[in-house]
Order: structure tokens, then C-alpha cells, then sequence
């Protein structure tokens, strides 16, 4: 199976948003490595006809009327919030800066 | 009386009906027993005295109102009115902290109950605290805490297994009778194995999960733990069925027969009788202890004994199981924890005044080693040319994997005997070193989760001193009779020499002058501070 580079950790890295020091990349590209090596015995075995399996239990869907019930209120839901304007949960500046990937 | 505290939820709460014990003295107990002991054993993050003695009153109120009413309105409080319990800092109790062990979510108050802390209010029962485990529940020692490991009563210098170390280590110290955990790969069985307590994973959609913080969800299930399979089965009841806050919870009806599990070591004994016990070949895997392998053939050999027809079987895929687990549970974990962003709740670094170089800075600081390595995993397996080699095939293997369950209960089988852990509990930072040998610890729990079955870990004596698990494995829906098949289990070695010791460290823990489990760690020189370790 395939071999992650010193790019790859990085580049992965940044679709999952999380900030590494350089030593954590280092010691995460031996680690992810030897962990992949691991995985390489799942080639051996023959799925070409095997439907994949997302959920163990054979559950309908499960509806319910479209009724209003309680919820939080708006202070509730703000009040973990790192930052709040108002009735609102400050996010960061999204445009004029670098964008997104 | 004797100390309430070596007692079981349902003699104490016989005694609480009797009018021969109040809950706020059995409340008191446990809180004087777990305020006293948490120091060298860092199992509870948070312990709630207030709140817990309020809840106490409440039923003995209710309690004694009950017995002015008469035998029926008795009857009619759920068997928990009363009795204290620990809940893993996971599962959200309003007003409360839920820190899931990781930094990210130090501060962290619960706007509302989950659905398990709701049914546990009605049922009457007093929240003691919140439990310590591996940080977001990935993890096989608790080492993985943000807030320190914990220690095994058996043996301090020794992990209680993970993640729900915690809340097995209240129950095996008698802090609580009973407490509650999650399973997303072994997370219950493994810390009741290595604690000497029962531990019950059940069936993927018996018990609701609204309020708990999700890992991996197509993996978690909430359980409970306890010392015996009685008290177990009377947790399961108080908080499982379904719930319309959480769309995975199945409409299945819970056995009221779990309040009644049989009293008597012969009744219990008796439903050996004709059962049949598939004993899997490849769950006596590499690397499994021989001292482990040994209690757990003994306890299947009692079991033969009494009446039960047990035959070796194969599960053939697994071998497969840990590479498929580490792809899918890495996988969920990615998407599940995207969430944590520090916009809405929990931590957050806005310095840059950027927003991606904020999320880096916030994920980066707020996640431990463990964490970041399976959402590296779990992004990279999903990732574009990479998601037909990993997940899909992960996926794929998956149906192979419940397909060998499949056919066990296709033959007739009542339930598979297996070890739960292939090791008993292990040094603090004997494994933190290498991801690998850390996930293999998980091999004989796993493969249950991926397909969705129920399982409980029981003890069945000890090796070296240490506590070893029989796991026994059920057909979906059938917690109710894994879990008489438990009973049967206490009741024919119910005067096995092994069931009358108490955790051989407890004692010390009494010891002002004894090392907590942070300190140890810090004597510990050269043992990194980071690493790796097993599943949830």
C-alpha cells in the first residue's frame, strides 16, 4: 500500500485543520507509516462482490411528525460560545484573508 | 451496619425499601470513600457532593412516600431509587462539566441532560461525579487523559485498562456500585477485565446517545459497569430503550426480566443446562498471555460442567478485525471532531486573526497525541485516492466480519466464550511508545462492535494477582441472556477462593503519603509524556 511522505503528513495535516510542530510530523510519519503497514492485510482478501457494511442494525427509516418541541434557549446555546455578539456566535473573518481549502 | 459501600445496588436498595438504610447515608458513604481515595487513584475528574446528597434526599423522600402508599407503589420505584453512580466525564449532566478527558473542552459546561442522565434522575438514583478516561474515548490504559492517568486498584503502578478506565475503577474501589461507560472497540469489557469487575457493551442501538461525545459513530454504545451481573443488568435497564432524540436508538422493547436475574446460586446455576458455547479458535490469539488463556479455558470448562454443550468454533475473518477497526473508527473520529472548531463551544485560539491559521492553532493546541494520530488516520483513509483502498475495502471487510457472527447464531449457538483482553492490566507507559502493540490489546473486542453485537467482560479469577475477563458475546437484542449466563457464571464459582478478595493496592490508597498517578508519572523519567495506545 502506499507510503506517506514527510508532504503527505503535512498535507493531510491541513485538511484536518490541526497545527503540528515539526516534531509532531516527524514522529507521526513513522507512526502513520508502520500503522498503513498494518492495513496492507486487508489486500489479501478478495472483496470484489462483498456490499459494504455502514450500519449493523436493520433499522427503517424513523420518522416523526413535524411538530415544535422544546429546545435550548438562545442563551443556552450561547453560553459556551469563545466569543458571542449579541444573539450571535462570533465566528472568525472568513473573506480577505488566505480562503479556504 | 457493615460498610455500605461493599454492598450491591440490589441489596442496597432492598435495605432502601426496608427503611433500613437511607440514601443519603449510602450517598455519604461513597463520597467520603471516593474524596478520600481520588488522590492516588485520579479515577474521578469531578465529584459532585451538593448535588449527589440533594438527589439522595429526593429519594428517600420518594421512597418513603412509596412505603405510606403501600407494597404497590414500592414495587413501582425502579430498583436504583437511591443508589449512587458514576458517569464517564462523556455523557452531559446539565449544568455539569463534560471534558471527554481532553483539553479541548476544559471549561465546558452541559446545557442539558443526556438521555441517560434524564432516565437516570427518573429512576431516583444520586450522580456521585464524572469519571476520568482516554481523552475523546481513544484509548486501551486511560493514559491518554488530559487530566493525568488513572491507577488500578489492584496494583497503582498498573493502568485500569481504557477508555472508560474510570468509571472501572470506581466500581472495582467501591466508590460506586455501578457506573457508566462507552464501547466503541473494547472501551467497557477491556477496563472491567483489568479491574476485576463486570462490564457490558450492548447491542449497537439499545441504549440512546443523545448527550454523549460521539468517536465513532457507527462503533458507540453506552453501557454499564458493576460487580456483579445483577447490579449490571439493573443499570442496563434504568437507561436503555428508545429514544426520539437519537434517530440510531432501535424501538426494541427492554426486558423487564432484567430486574429479576435469579437470587439463588441454583436457579441461576440451572440455565447452563442444554446451552450451547461457541469457543472461537482465533480469539486465543499471539501474544495472549498463557495465565490468561488458562483462567479463561477453566471458566469455560466449569461452564461445560454444569451442563453447558461447548464446542470450538471459527470465526475465520478475525485476523482482519484490527486493520478494519483502526480504518473505520479513525475514519468517523475525523468527521465526528471536526466539530470541535472554537467557534461554538470549547477551547479557542483566535491570535492570528486568520481563520485557517485559527483552526490550526486551536486543534493543534487543543487535541493530545493520541487524538491527532487518528484523525491524521481517519482524514488520510478518506481522502481523495484513498478511500476505495481504505474505507470502502474497511467497509467491505466489515460484512465479512459480521457474516462469521452471523453464521455462529445461524448454527444454534446461545453465545460465544472468549477472553476480553489478551493481557492483564499492564505498567503505566509499557505500551505508550508503539500505536501498534497498543491496538493489538483490542483484537478480541473489536470485531464485536463492528458487528454491532452485545458482549459483557467477567471475572473469572487471576493471573499473577491481576484480574482476567471472560467475555461472553450475544446475538443482537440478547443482553438479557448473555447476562444469565453471567449469573450462572458467579453462581458456580460462587465460593471460588478468587471472588472473596478485595483490589490488593486499595488499602494504600488510604496512605496520604501514596503517590498519586501524576507524580508516578513524573518519577517516571524517560517515559515520554506523549505516545500512542488502543481503542476506545
Amino acid at each position: 500500500m502506499a507510503k506517506l511522505s514527510r508532504a503527505d503528513v503535512e498535507h493531510v495535516a491541513h485538511l484536518a485543520r490541526l497545527g503540528l510542530t515539526e516534531e509532531e510530523m516527524a514522529r507521526l510519519e513513522g507512526q502513520l507509516n508502520h500503522i498503513l503497514d498494518q492495513y496492507a492485510i486487508l489486500t489479501t482478501l478478495d472483496t470484489e462482490k462483498i456490499p459494504p457494511t455502514a450500519q449493523t442494525i436493520e433499522l427503517a427509516n424513523i420518522l416523526r411528525d413535524d411538530a415544535v418541541t422544546p429546545s435550548l434557549s438562545t442563551d443556552d446555546a450561547l453560553a459556551n460560545a469563545p466569543e458571542r455578539s449579541g444573539n450571535h456566535f462570533v465566528v472568525p473573518a472568513i473573506l480577505g484573508g488566505e480562503g479556504g481549502a | 451496619m457493615a460498610d455500605l459501600t461493599r454492598l450491591y445496588a440490589h441489596e442496597m436498595s432492598r435495605l432502601l425499601r426496608g427503611g433500613e438504610v437511607s440514601s443519603r447515608e449510602l450517598t455519604e458513604a461513597h463520597l467520603a470513600a471516593a474524596e478520600r481515595q481520588n488522590r492516588a487513584l485520579n479515577a474521578w475528574l469531578a465529584i459532585y457532593r451538593d448535588d449527589a446528597l440533594a438527589q439522595a434526599d429526593a429519594a428517600d423522600a420518594r421512597i418513603a412516600k412509596a412505603r405510606r402508599a403501600g407494597a404497590a407503589a414500592l414495587a413501582a420505584l425502579h430498583p436504583l431509587c437511591g443508589v449512587p453512580v458514576g458517569l464517564k466525564d462523556l455523557v452531559s449532566v446539565k449544568g455539569g462539566q463534560a471534558t471527554a478527558g481532553s483539553k479541548i473542552l476544559a471549561g465546558y459546561i452541559a446545557p442539558f441532560d443526556s438521555t441517560v442522565t434524564a432516565r437516570l434522575r427518573d429512576a431516583g438514583a444520586a450522580i456521585l461525579g464524572k469519571t476520568n478516561m482516554d481523552e475523546f474515548a481513544m484509548g486501551s490504559s486511560t493514559e491518554h487523559s488530559a487530566y493525568g492517568p488513572t491507577a488500578n486498584p489492584w496494583d497503582l503502578t498498573r493502568v485500569p485498562g481504557g477508555s472508560s478506565g474510570g468509571s472501572a475503577a470506581v466500581v472495582a474501589a467501591y466508590h460506586a456500585p455501578v457506573s457508566i461507560g462507552t464501547d466503541t472497540g473494547g472501551s467497557i469489557r477491556q477496563p472491567a477485565s483489568m479491574c476485576g469487575i463486570v462490564g457490558l457493551k450492548p447491542t449497537y442501538g439499545r441504549v440512546s446517545r443523545y448527550g454523549i461525545v460521539a468517536f465513532a459513530s457507527s462503533l458507540d454504545q453506552i453501557g454499564p459497569f458493576a460487580r456483579d451481573a445483577r447490579d449490571a443488568a439493573l443499570l442496563l435497564h434504568a437507561v436503555s430503550g428508545r429514544d426520539e432524540r437519537d434517530a440510531t436508538s432501535a424501538p426494541i422493547p427492554v426486558p423487564p426480566e432484567l430486574l429479576s436475574l435469579p437470587e439463588s446460586d441454583d436457579e441461576a446455576a440451572g440455565y447452563l443446562k442444554g446451552r450451547r458455547i461457541a469457543l472461537p479458535r482465533e480469539y486465543f490469539v499471539e501474544g495472549m498471555e498463557a495465565g490468561v488463556a488458562a483462567r479463561v479455558r477453566e471458566a469455560v470448562a466449569a461452564i461445560e460442567a454444569a451442563g453447558a454443550a461447548v464446542e470450538e468454533v471459527s470465526l475465520p475473518h478475525t485476523h482482519y478485525g484490527l486493520a478494519t477497526y483502526y480504518i473505520i473508527a479513525p475514519a468517523e473520529c475525523s468527521s465526528n471532531l471536526a466539530r470541535y472548531d472554537g467557534v461554538k463551544y470549547g477551547f479557542a485560539d483566535r491570535s492570528s486573526g486568520e481563520f485557517i491559521a485559527d483552526y490550526l492553532r486551536t486543534r493543534g493546541a487543543g487535541f493530545g497525541p493520541e487524538v491527532k494520530r487518528r484523525i491524521m488516520l481517519g482524514t488520510y483513509a478518506l481522502s481523495a485516492g484513498y478511500y476505495d483502498a481504505y474505507y470502502l475495502k474497511a467497509q467491505k471487510v466489515r460484512t465479512l466480519i459480521k457474516a462469521d457472527f452471523d453464521a455462529i447464531w445461524a448454527a444454534g449457538f446461545d453465545a460465544i466464550c472468549a477472553p476480553t483482553s489478551p493481557t492483564v492490566a499492564f505498567p503505566f507507559g509499557a505500551r505508550l511508545e508503539d500505536p501498534v502493540a497498543m491496538y493489538l490489546l483490542d483484537a478480541c473486542t473489536l470485531p464485536v462492535n463492528m458487528a454491532g453485537l452485545p458482549g459483557v467482560s467477567i471475572p473469572a479469577g487471576l493471573s499473577e494477582g491481576l484480574p482476567v475477563g471472560l467475555q461472553i458475546i450475544g446475538a443482537p437484542w440478547s443482553e438479557l441472556a448473555m447476562l444469565r449466563l453471567a449469573r450462572a457464571y458467579e453462581a458456580i464459582t460462587a465460593r471460588a477462593t478468587w471472588r472473596a478478595l478485595e483490589p490488593a493496592e486499595l488499602q494504600l490508597t488510604d496512605d496520604p503519603t501514596t503517590p498519586s498517578p501524576v507524580e508516578r508519572r513524573r518519577r517516571n523519567a524517560g517515559a515520554p509524556a506523549t505516545g500512542s495506545g488502543g481503542q476506545s
